[in-house]
């Protein structure tokens, strides 16, 4: 019987683990960026807000910044600057279901990395970026 | 002789007023309150964050596939997803795909170049297209107020500035 019952929980029981793996605050994704960033440059000294609004707000040589969709106010709503559609604000402060998942996170600087300046962000661009974003209230 | 001719008119009025109705009824049926559009919450949280989640009926299965296989260069931007969604993904596209309306040539990839949607667009204007609200053709909630819910009857379109 209690086997019988172990066996019926354990689905829940997994699953409860695995969303609690993929579940983060922005603070817990900041950490493992500050983790990767040490390990990446022993120079590593932290991440800064200034560096990251500058990062946000720059082209880097190409058409876009990642002002362009998400505006120079990543508490206000953004707007995709191809298609028109509505984006929700970037900054936590703003919309609490920002950076609540590193997958979400890694997927999301991936591709806008790529398109803003044709490469994948360092840990330490990343870091930067979520500290300026976090600052703002 | 007349009375026949009549009669033949009469057919003919009977069968196309019956017609009209059989497509007005499987139009009706097709966009409808009536039948749910199909929806995946995969490809509603993928494919939705940067335009509209576009109902897999405007485009047929081949161009799907075509578009699934270079979202990494998506009409200039990386829209790539990882393989497991990826996959769900194309598999809900093509089961829901719309029937192949171009007559040859290699997969349409945008809805905006099917010759469906110029003919269904011809009357907007060139001004409602350049207006700010609207910005891309690709910004179908623009006018279609129902767009994110994948409605697009033409009853519930309000252009800009019009």
């Amino acid at each position: 019987m209690s086997i019988r019952i172990a066996r019926a929980l354990a689905p829940i029981v997994l699953l409860a683990s695995a969303s609690a793996v993929f579940a983060a605050t922005p603070a817990d994704i900041a950490r493992t960026y500050g983790d990767e960033a040490r390990q990446a440059s022993p120079q590593f000294k932290g991440f800064s807000p200034e560096r990251g609004k500058a990062f946000f707000q720059s082209t880097h040589g190409g058409d876009w910044s990642c002002s362009s969709c998400h505006t120079a106010n990543p508490l206000a709503p953004g707007r995709h600057a191809k298609t028109g559609k509505t984006i929700a604000p970037l900054a936590p402060a703003a919309d609490a279901e920002r950076f609540t998942s590193l997958a979400q996170a890694e997927k999301w600087f991936r591709r806008n990395c790529n398109d803003v300046l044709s490469r994948a962000c360092t840990p330490q661009e990343k870091g930067d970026v979520l500290a300026y974003l976090l600052e703002l209230r | 002789m007349n009375a026949m001719h009549n009669g033949s008119h009469l057919a003919r009025r009977v069968i196309t007023a019956l017609v009209s109705a059989l497509l007005l009824a499987s139009l009706g049926h097709a966009s409808g309150p009536k039948t749910p559009p199909a929806t995946h919450a995969g490809w509603l949280r993928e494919c939705g964050s940067c335009h509209v989640a576009y109902p897999p009926r405007l485009l047929p299965a081949a161009s799907w596939g075509a578009i699934m296989d270079r979202l990494g260069d998506h009409f200039g931007t990386d829209a790539s997803i990882d393989e497991p969604a990826a996959a769900a993904i194309r598999a809900f596209l093509q089961a829901n795909a719309g029937r192949d309306r171009e007559t040859r040539g290699a997969p349409v990839l945008q809805i905006t170049k099917t010759r469906w949607f110029l003919h269904e667009h011809d009357q907007v204007s060139q001004a409602a297209w350049r207006s700010p609200q609207v910005a891309s053709p690709a910004n179908c909630g623009a006018c279609h107020r129902g767009a994110a819910n994948g409605r697009f009857d033409e009853h519930d379109v309000r252009v800009p500035g019009n």
